[in-house]
């Protein structure tokens, strides 16, 4: 079964971010003190205020007169506790994002074995970059919100209950008013908040279809001049910017407005807070200098709420975000190791069985129905038939990159299911139709999965596969650079390494997935060569396109609509006539 | 070619310094958006004089209501009453103030922005394809993605800092006139905070441009690793890819911690300064107010003010703190906008028809060497001639200059000396719409646009015969001979399957099909088809091949190919190597002749002889 990965996971805010923590375990380490050293540095916010009522009290309107040397002691005083509050507020940051980045660079790497686990890259590689973007950009937004925004929230709730706390000391009636100044904003801020998130999801969306719209603009390139298309694309990429635009200042607007009836209640806040504080200080419940006090406390408490409501919206980003990477880790493993794994058996050319096996893609018709083969060990098996007849997929249950929905697959008669992972890489490899080279070397491309292994042995192993004199011809030997995803090198010299690599692999099973495209012949004599000398002496199954490799074969399995029709050697297919008649007509056709 | 002209115009690149190129960024963009601009500026301007009103209007309902009220000898109830009235009103006029500052400048940004991608992407589709084949595609997306929203970063919280600007003089101002001395300790705090935060800069950019390298790192891992994933699977080398993407994240970590410890420390002491003036204000207004030379209220605005002002300023951080990334994606936009090399337009038309006469004289390309080396040759010297209805096959290993061929016979590229000429026109001079209606060119990488069968087809063009849309029945009839008709027929809408990125993914050889479809829709008189066949079915492709040669009116093709059946259809062939023509002839000539030639194409059939004679032994 395979297995999508979902665009993003359902989980709400508090969800996710549970998930998200639960993922990410360095994020916890430390948060305790962290947090005990957060609540010092935020009470060290009200140190002004204090200071502004005292002198107002106690210095400016004193009984006795103005006391200037309290005054003096007081303002030193506090000089110092601003000094330690802002040492104690750079500790707690760099605990903070020390904490966060830890966390987020372990959410990444998990993210990315996943992705790695999942059969989603090998099956569908339009995704890529998608999923690129799951382990990059996505994992970015949360650590740009934790280094802006996130730091932001924390402090300044701690803010908000600190000035709270305060404001009630001074006066638990103007407290109230204040807070009821601020209901407006409690009651509307979560439906703001929903609309603001699909006005966020809109401007995501727009972005991917600008992009894609871009990428057709750069890949496209060769076509589109070619065609005279340019005034065409212009126009599609012309509206998607427009169209990402609008989405984009639409959002804006909405959340300024937000934010904008913060700053109207603040004024609201402070103009109550006069009035009903000054009635009380005629009353006698207040002194001048606690209203004053109240009054900066005011500031220290609308200053987070009106932030809050930006960095909420930025959270949102992160968040969704967060979302995204959580479902590539919550999508469950199509091909999982077994809890106890059965020992493969000893070393050498094994046999490989297929036994009522049945498999269709998800939500697609049946590929397979029961289809069963024995292949012996040592053999040379060629599996042919027309595109979609669901000979690729035999490939990829041979080497369990899925498993089927029916039936079993064995190696030397064990279930490949009760094999671990690595147990099976080490017996059956696949040579893939597309060589890919990592940007590097030829040497350490065809050493990559084995560390350690030195040039002379890179250089060794092309030679054992007459490999020598192509090696020749390239101009820095085994040093020579394949440039990125080994564009240095033609298609046929790419196979030639990823044969190689194969070699050193030292499998006993080779399942090889015939290139389609043609290479130069020359290339492709190469090829051949090199894949003799590979193949000796083990087992090999070859996905065939080329009539040669079927013609070379020990048995020829031709496969038709989901089921095998015929297996034999080529020469008595050929005899029997039949599908595999009609194939060997046409490519001699066509080659010769 | 540059040109003259081309170096007259202004270049979008930024000349000077950090200071003029920072200045001549903003300058060009508030330029660019004039009206938003103003509007967000006046806005933020209201929201600057609504705060200062705000500590001003404090201290002295302090000195006239607040401390006689309570103090004694008491005020009317009614002024208690104006006093709050007037905060509230304050309020709105400064809410006002935010929200349009903020919503304009919002738009300014996103329009600077989007002017921005444009110019980028036009660029994009007018650059020739030597130039396209210099980038890499991620760079490429990422010039009008990232560093297009980079360049702009700075214009949203510009607005905001301008009026900041305003504020801070008018507040001055105030503190000034509420008490000469507190005011001046009030004032000195503002270039403190300027200068702390210019420090902070300083530490912050290159931290910045670290973390930016270490994004594109990690990127860069998982895209090959991705990319890799058939080799990964194939060979069980998912821990060592996991081990391999770790080492980067950690780097990424690492310089996302470095700038999170320059931000700890800077962001506490910029927000200590007001502070401890604010402690100053307090004991030097005492003094004052103890010596009679001031009032409560100049003490209580003076401090208010400086509390007020604290977030505000940092605006100014924010700016100069977005000016470097934005600088850097200016920079690496104007690459793309300022390069040149434009194909010339010509004026002439290509009125015939049937298959178009395709010649070269002497056609050379060059590069630049590696590392200053002298200058390559991809082609050197090429000349050929195909006849109106003839077939020319191009063979020739890997790196013979084929593409560049291909590029150049399209005009795709001009070459560096010779010439092209279609129907004896030298290209250069031929109308482009006329050069593209006669001409269809299959690329090796069949390409699909995210869009429906259809539009991949006709790509929403009029029929150059007619002046009228593709209708279905061409379309049809074009993926009947591509061979597509079939896989097409199955998809869920027909002609109306959305396929690309987004939608029905389609192997590679119905992609080939469907970019041949397109090709032929179009009657080309002359068709170039680059290895476009190499995932098709041989049968398929030779199914094609014959269909297209009994074309009615006939079409000239150029044929990149590899396998020995499709270059026995060619009427002559030409045989590349090293950039040069190695020789040209019919396949029997070349196979008479020419060494080279007989071993390319005849690998194939010797090694089938030589298993054959082994089965016999």
């Amino acid at each position: 079964m395979s297995t999508q990965i979902a665009s993003t996971s359902t989980l709400g805010v508090l969800g996710t971010l549970r998930e998200g923590m639960r993922l990410s375990p360095a994020m916890r380490r430390g948060l305790g003190v962290t947090l005990v050293l957060a609540v010092l540095a935020t009470t060290g916010k009200l140190i002004v205020p204090l200071a502004v009522q005292v002198t107002t009290d106690r210095g400016l309107l004193a009984e006795t007169g103005v006391n200037v040397p309290l005054v003096l002691r007081l303002t030193a005083l506090c000089a110092v506790g601003l000094l330690l509050t802002a040492a104690c507020t750079s500790w707690v940051n760099v605990r903070l994002f020390q904490a966060a980045e830890a966390g987020l660079a372990q959410l990444r790497v998990r993210a990315f074995a996943r992705v790695h686990a999942l059969s989603t890259l090998t099956q569908n590689s339009e995704r890529r970059g998608a999923l690129v973007s799951r382990v990059t950009s996505d994992v970015d937004t949360i650590s740009m919100f934790v280094q802006w925004g996130g730091m932001q929230l924390v402090l300044s709730s701690l803010q908000i209950t600190a000035a709270t706390v305060a404001m009630m000391v001074y006066s638990w009636q103007l407290t109230i008013v204040v807070w009821l100044a601020y209901a407006p904003m409690i009651v509307l801020a979560p439906r703001a908040q929903r609309a603001l998130n699909v006005a966020y999801a809109q401007v995501r969306t727009r972005v991917g279809i600008m992009l894609a719209r871009v990428s057709e603009a750069v890949v496209g390139a060769q076509t589109i001049r070619s065609y005279g298309a340019e005034q065409r694309t212009q126009h599609r990429l012309d509206e998607a910017i427009r169209e990402h635009r609008n989405a984009a200042v639409r959002a804006q607007t909405f959340a300024s407005l937000a934010f904008s009836s913060g700053v109207l209640l603040s004024g609201l806040a402070l103009g109550a807070v006069v009035l009903i504080g000054t009635m009380l200080g005629i009353g006698g419940t207040l002194t001048v200098g606690q209203l004053l006090g109240f009054l900066f406390l005011v500031q220290l408490f609308t200053g987070p709420v009106q932030s809050a409501t930006e960095v909420l919206n930025e959270m949102q980003n992160a968040l969704a975000g967060w979302r995204r990477v959580i479902s590539v880790v919550h999508t469950p493993l199509d091909v999982a190791d077994p809890a106890d794994p059965v020992h493969p058996g000893p070393r050498g050319p094994a046999g490989l069985e297929l036994a009522g096996v049945h498999y269709a893609y998800p939500g697609g018709p049946p590929v397979l129905r029961d289809v069963s083969l024995t292949i012996p060990p040592g053999a040379r098996v060629a599996i042919v038939g027309e595109t979609g007849s669901g000979k690729t997929t035999i490939a990829k249950l041979l080497t369990r990159l899925m498993d089927p929905d029916a039936g079993t697959v064995r190696l030397s008669g064990v279930d490949l299911r009760d094999l671990a992972r690595a147990d099976l890489r080490e017996r059956v490899v696949i040579v893939p139709q597309e060589g890919f080279l990592f940007n590097g070397t030829i040497a350490s491309n065809v050493a990559y999965g084995r560390p350690g292994m030195t040039e002379a042995q890179v250089e060794q192993a092309l030679t054992d596969l007459g490999l020598g004199p192509w090696l020749a011809t390239m101009p820095d030997g085994v040093r020579t650079d394949v440039g990125q995803r080994g564009e240095a090198l033609s298609a046929g010299e790419r196979q030639l390494v990823a044969i190689a690599r194969a070699y050193l692999a030292d499998a006993d099973v080779l399942v090889l997935d015939e290139a389609t495209s043609a290479v130069d012949p020359g290339t492709e004599q190469r090829i051949s060569t090199a894949l003799t000398h590979l193949t000796a002496g083990r087992t090999s199954v070859a996905i065939a396109h080329r009539l040669s490799t079927a013609e070379a074969a020990d048995l020829v399995v031709v496969v038709d609509d989901g089921q095998i029709v015929q297996t034999g050697a080529h020469h008595e297919l050929l005899a029997a006539g039949g599908v595999y008649g009609r194939m060997h007509a046409s490519w001699v056709s066509a080659s010769s | 070619m540059p040109t003259a002209s081309a170096r007259a115009e202004t270049p979008y690149a930024l000349p000077g310094g950090a200071v003029r190129r920072s200045l001549l960024l903003i300058g060009r963009g508030l330029r660019s958006q004039p009206r938003t601009f103003a509007i967000a500026i006046s806005a933020s301007v209201l929201y600057g004089l609504g705060m200062v009103a705000q500590g001003w209007v404090l201290g002295r309902i302090t000195d006239t209501v607040v401390v006689p009220a309570i103090e004694g000898p008491g005020v009317p109830r009614s002024t208690i009453w104006w006093a709050g009235l007037a905060l509230l009103g304050i309020g709105l006029l400064t809410a006002v103030g935010v929200a349009g500052r903020r919503v304009f400048a919002g738009m300014a940004s996103f329009d600077v922005q989007a002017g921005h991608r444009r110019l980028v992407t036009r660029q994009y589709l007018r650059l020739p394809m030597s130039w396209h084949r210099r980038h890499p595609t991620g760079q490429l997306l990422s010039n009008a993605n990232a560093d297009a929203e980079s360049a702009g970063f700075v214009f949203t919280p510009l607005p905001f800092a301008l009026g900041v600007l305003a504020m801070l003089l008018v507040a001055s101002g105030a503190m000034l006139a509420a008490d000469v001395v507190l005011g001046l300790i009030g004032v000195s705090v503002l270039p403190l905070v300027l200068v702390v935060n210019a420090v902070y800069r300083r530490y912050m950019s290159p931290a910045i441009t670290k973390v930016q390298h270490e994004r594109a790192r990690t990127s860069d891992v998982a895209h090959e690793s991705f990319e890799a994933a058939a080799v990964v699977k194939a060979l069980g080398t998912e821990q060592l890819e996991e081990t391999r993407f770790d080492a980067v994240a950690q780097d990424l970590r690492a310089s996302n911690v470095a700038v999170g410890k320059i931000r700890s420390v800077f962001d506490p002491v910029i927000d200590m300064l007001p502070a401890l003036a604010t402690l100053g204000v307090l004991a030097a207004g005492t003094v004052r107010v103890a010596d009679g030379l001031t009032g409560t209220g100049a003490v209580v605005t003076t401090a208010y003010l400086l509390t007020v002002m604290t977030f505000p300023v940092r605006a100014i951080g924010f700016v100069l703190g977005d000016l470097p990334r934005s600088l850097v994606g200016h920079e690496r936009i104007s690459r793309v906008i300022d390069a040149r090399g434009y194909l010339s337009e010509g004026d002439q038309d290509l009125p015939g028809r049937g298959g178009l006469h395709l010649s070269t004289e002497d056609v050379t390309v060059t590069v630049p060497g590696i590392t200053g080396g002298p200058d390559r040759h991809l082609l050197h010297q090429v000349s050929l001639d195909v006849p109106a209805g003839h077939t020319l096959a191009v063979v020739g290993p890997t790196g013979s200059g084929k593409s560049t061929l291909v590029d150049v016979l399209a005009r795709l590229q001009d070459p560096a000396g010779g010439q092209v000429r279609y129907d004896g026109v030298p290209a250069p001079s031929v109308r482009t719409s006329d050069r593209t209606a006669a001409i269809a060119l299959v690329a090796q990488n069949a390409f699909v646009f995210e869009d429906t069968i259809a539009e991949n087809v006709t790509l929403g063009q009029v029929d150059p015969s007619t002046g009228a849309p593709y209708d279905a029945d061409q379309v049809w009839e074009a993926l009947r001979t591509a061979r597509a008709e079939d896989f097409v027929t199955a998809m869920p809408d027909g002609l109306d399957t959305v396929v690309g990125e987004r939608g029905a993914s389609l192997s590679g050889g119905q992609r080939q099909r469907l970019a041949i479809a397109r090709a032929l829709i179009r009657r080309p008189r002359l068709l170039i088809m680059d290895d476009a066949t190499s995932a098709v079915d041989p049968v398929v492709e030779q199914d094609i091949l014959h269909r297209l040669r009994s074309y009615a009116g006939g079409v000239t093709v150029v044929l990149i190919a590899y396998r020995s059946a499709t270059i026995m259809l060619a009427d002559t062939v030409l045989h590349l190597d090293g950039g040069r023509v190695v020789d040209h002839g019919t396949h029997t000539e070349l196979l008479a002749r020419d060494a080279g030639y007989r071993r390319l194409v005849t690998t194939y059939q010797r090694e089938r002889q030589a298993r054959d004679s082994q089965e016999v032994r």
